[in-house]
């Protein structure tokens, strides 16, 4: 097999950029498995191009971000209802589309692993040892009764809406899955 | 051009080959060689990419069937 010299992009200019990339401060509201794929797979990808990433995480996607041990959570019969139809972990996101009562998901999982794609599991651990800040969304907290015992260890602190503009406000690329 | 380290990425798929390749060169010393073996024909592109954003320097970059190799220069 002959080795065959691939064509170079153009060298970086003079100017290349010495600081630190634009950051990302990604939302991810969506608790469904596809999207959960994609949020991780930006975060951690974002981590890996050097870009300061920040993720607030809420409503459907905060249950992602529940210790997958826990079963049933919350403080009132509603809560805890809302854990046992959905139950919590990023072990058990569901297709939007085509979930099939696990159906859906195996097959995906079985794709994944055939085409050498990282679970959304993996690439979280990728994520955080990368340094990507999970923010835990208060509201979203208090309205499903999650506390941070509840949380995957390492989450950063409670925050609300405002903080996460500000690190829009503040140049972070928005981006909302 | 013998690398000081070299990152097996074949078989994994986007974004791992990156993923591993950032984590990789954090051990190295600026002016230090990362080599990165991936079968992830997207990779070709990305790995330009990654290269321009972080500013580390691609300094070669070739194919051997269907293995691409990439060899980068930490900044």
């Amino acid at each position: 097999m002959t080795v065959a010299e691939l064509p170079m992009a153009a060298p970086a200019a003079a100017s290349a950029p010495e600081a630190t990339p634009r950051g990302l401060a990604m939302i991810c509201y969506s608790g469904e498995l596809e999207k959960t794929w994609a949020a991780m797979i930006l975060a951690s990808t974002a981590a890996a191009m050097g870009m300061p990433t920040k993720v607030f995480v809420t409503f459907w996607g905060l249950q992602t971000f529940v210790k997958p041990e826990k079963r049933i959570t919350g403080k009132n019969w509603m809560q805890k209802m809302l854990s046992i139809m959905s139950r919590p972990g990023i072990g058990h996101r569901k297709l939007s589309k085509m979930n099939f009562l696990g159906m859906g998901p195996w097959m995906m999982f079985t794709l994944a692993k055939q085409y050498g794609v990282s679970k959304p599991a993996d690439l979280l651990e990728a994520a955080a040892a990368m340094g990507v800040e999970f923010v835990p969304c208060q509201m979203t907290m208090d309205m499903f009764g999650l506390t941070r015992e509840d949380l995957i260890d390492g989450m950063g602190e409670p925050v609300g809406a405002a903080t996460y503009l500000s690190y829009v406000a503040e140049g972070s690329a928005p981006i909302f899955i | 051009m013998a690398a000081d380290v070299q990152v097996d990425a074949k078989g994994l798929n986007c974004p791992m080959p990156i993923v591993k390749t950032a984590q990789a060169i954090k051990g190295l010393a600026s002016g230090q060689l990362l080599e990165v073996l991936a079968t992830d024909p997207g990779s070709v592109k990305d790995f330009a990419a990654w290269a321009k954003t972080t500013g580390n320097e691609m300094v070669e970059q070739t194919v051997d069937g269907s293995v691409f190799r990439f060899v980068m220069r930490k900044k």
